[in-house]
């Protein structure tokens, strides 16, 4: 069994964005990265299924140099190996899904495990694309059925029910939750409510170094970048305006219908 | 993550992602009730096992004990993460094993090692470090309470004050008189919880480091096994001086992460709040009290982070590591004291963190042997005489 997992390099979510003064893009001064959430909780989902199949796990990232942090903290958390694709260029939800599918050609992995979305972008895209190119099944918003205080999470079982040939994921629907079953290999993007990652243990972060960490060109998988998607510009969002203190509830419902509007 | 260029070179990849742990460990588990566990003047024992399970716990002791195999600045990253929280008790309590644990690592047989660390870096078991006596503080060499020998044990008569973790504590690496002769009559052992005769008191009241358990030990007749001597005996003195230059480091640590802390606080406060029409910022007395508080933050830090490395390399560091605890002092009482000056009344109130880091860093001077005992010390290894 092998998993293949992304873990997306994002600014940190508690970092406060700003844009550049020309709006070309946010200041990156200050800014402290992560792993995206999502693909870390895909991670923990990944090294516990791990543990119970004897899996191999393979973290993937796309981007500069940098993202190599992010791949460390991966290995550290319990992948065994680390791909890097190096791009320098803006990359959208298409262009990142056909360089994980070309990956995906050369690791022939039984299960890729992604977040459902990233939290710089917030597309929500990429999973699916993926699964789309590569003619696979896929299970998006992967969840839990138990809450995540309960015994089997604070046991670390996995949510994902594996054997060799199918995957019986939880889903997270409008109404509820939906079990479904898919056949592998598959591509599964998880939700927030999976599972609580771990934290990754120092005796590991130190030993991620030596872990083995792949660097692969555009080149080398074949693609040129050719985003759909091209950013024109960026815009913060208007200054809230500060409120208006009203005497009685026929002021309130006066400024609501004549100067809101929304009744 | 470590964008300070005096800062990054100590640092490598393993620190930065250690401490993203520390700061996520911060923020969900002890930011969120560091109030109410000051008020408490204590913190749920649960926390120890938290810490440990996220790998924080003895982050440069050695995996074969269940530490982190990490070097020095991982732990004071983890000691700089923690103080984010604003409450220096949790992070004294957490640590007390820090202080404890050397002595038994330094000294320790193999069997002793394993039968005391690991549970407490499972934050199964509580530490402390016994060494302050009601009427022996600063001058350790005397010591009074006393191990007698009789056959295969050891009897303790004594008591032990001002120890952190003591309330709790299910294990205390004391320092006893085995011998009449004052550096080489002190030897350590391992006390563990529930021996007849041993003994603690209520947590003390403290002005601060509130969240943390203060107690006194007392000894009577209390008859432990000659296994729990740890060394041969009189190796206690020589132990606790090497044990002393950590403490001290992580003392001055804990002075240029308060300075830190209370500098961004004021920072925040003083974008915040307005008076006469504009914000305290644009006061330019405010401006230069902050520029004064970055440039003792920033000193303090440099001069810790070499003493640390220096240590890191193994060499040599008694007189420097004093001085860097002197300043680190210096440094952190004043810049919390300007802290609590640009939060006016609001900084005497004790939901402010910067309150509550005033009166944590009063104790820095005197912990760990006071800022005259090092001046003592490093009068004395600069060689001047009467
Ligand atoms: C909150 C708290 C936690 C503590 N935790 C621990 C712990 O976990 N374990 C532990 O063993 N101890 C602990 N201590 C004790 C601490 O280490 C001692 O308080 C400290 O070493 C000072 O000793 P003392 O209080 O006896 O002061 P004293 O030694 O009585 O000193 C009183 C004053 O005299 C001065 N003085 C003494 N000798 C000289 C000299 N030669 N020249 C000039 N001035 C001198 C001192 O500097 C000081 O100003 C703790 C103390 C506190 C308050």
């Amino acid at each position: 069994m092998k998993i293949l997992v992304t873990t997306k390099r994002v600014e940190h979510y508690e970092s406060k964005i700003r844009i550049n003064a020309q709006g070309t893009g946010i200041v990156t001064d200050g800014l402290t990265y992560m792993i995206n959430p999502f693909d870390e909780i895909a991670l923990e989902e990944a090294v516990r299924l791990k543990d119970e199949h004897s899996a191999e796990v393979v973290v993937v990232a796309i981007g500069t140099e940098d993202a190599t942090q992010q791949l460390r903290t991966g290995l550290a958390i319990g992948a065994d190996r680390a791909i890097l694709v190096k791009a320098t260029q803006p990359i959208d939800s298409d262009v990142a899904a056909r360089i994980l599918k070309a990956v995906v050609d050369r690791e022939e992995p039984n299960l890729v495990l992604m977040g459902k979305q990233a939290i710089d972008d917030d597309a929500n895209q990429t999973g699916q694309l993926l699964a789309e190119f590569l003619g696979w099944p896929q299970a998006t918003f992967a969840a839990k059925t138990e809450s995540l205080e309960s015994e089997a999470e604070k046991q670390k079982e996995p949510a994902i029910d594996l054997d060799d040939d199918t995957a019986t994921v939880v889903r997270e629907i409008d109404g509820g939750l939906e079990t479904v079953e898919i056949d592998l290999p598959a591509v599964i993007t998880v939700d927030l409510r999976l599972n609580i990652p771990r934290y990754p243990a120092l005796p590991n972060i130190i030993k991620a170094k030596k872990k083995p960490l792949d660097e692969l060109t555009l080149a080398d998988l074949g693609i040129t970048a050719e985003p759909k998607v091209t950013v024109l510009g960026y815009e913060p969002l208007p200054e809230r305006q500060a409120g208006v203190v009203v005497d009685n509830v026929q002021t309130l419902l006066d400024k609501l219908q004549n100067e809101a509007k929304v009744l | 993550m470590f964008e300070d260029p005096l800062v990054r070179p100590f640092l490598d990849d393993s620190h930065a992602q250690f401490y993203q742990n520390c700061l996520r460990f911060t923020r969900e588990e002890i930011t969120p009730h560091a109030y109410a566990w000051e008020e408490a003047e204590i913190f749920p024992r649960e926390l120890y096992e938290k810490a440990a399970d996220a790998g924080l716990l003895g982050a440069s002791m050695p995996e074969a004990y269940g530490g982190g195999g990490g070097d020095i600045f991982h732990l004071i990253l983890f000691c700089e993460a923690g103080l984010w929280a604003g409450t220096t008790g949790v992070l004294v309590g957490l640590g007390s094993m820090e202080i404890a644990l050397p002595p038994i690592l330094a000294l320790g047989t193999e069997e002793q090692k394993r039968r005391w660390v690991p549970p407490v870096l499972r934050g199964k078991q509580i530490a402390a470090l016994g060494v302050t006596e009601p009427n022996t503080g600063s001058d350790v060499a005397s010591v009074q309470t006393r191990a007698i020998r009789d056959g295969e044990s050891y009897v303790l008569n004594g008591s032990k004050m001002f120890i952190t973790s003591g309330v709790r504590a299910d294990i205390v690496t004391v320092l006893a008189r085995t011998s009449e002769d004052p550096h080489g009559g002190l030897s350590f052992f391992v006390v563990e919880k529930g021996t007849p005769g041993f003994s603690t008191s209520q947590g003390l009241k403290k002005m601060g480091w509130r969240a943390s358990d203060t107690a006194i030990l007392t000894f009577e007749d209390c008859r432990i096994p000659i296994e729990n001597r740890l060394g041969d005996e009189g190796m206690g003195f020589l132990a606790l001086m090497q044990n002393f230059e950590r403490e001290r480091l992580l003392l001055a640590v804990y002075g240029h992460a308060s300075a830190e802390v209370a500098l961004a606080e004021a920072e925040r406060y003083a974008r915040e709040r307005a008076a006469f029409g504009r914000s305290i910022m644009g006061f330019q007395v405010t401006r230069h009290k902050l520029a004064r508080m970055a440039t003792l933050a920033r000193a303090c830090k440099a001069l810790n982070y070499q003493v640390a490395d220096a240590m890191r390399r193994g060499e040599s560091v008694l007189e420097q590591v004093c001085a860097a605890k002197n300043f680190a002092c210096d440094v952190a009482l004043e810049v919390c004291d300007h802290a609590v000056q640009i939060f006016g009344g609001m900084g005497y109130m004790r939901e402010s963190i910067v309150e509550r880091l005033y009166r944590d860093v009063r104790l820095l001077p005197i912990g760990g042997g006071t800022s005259e005992i090092m001046n003592e010390i490093i009068a004395k290894l600069r060689g001047y005489g009467r």
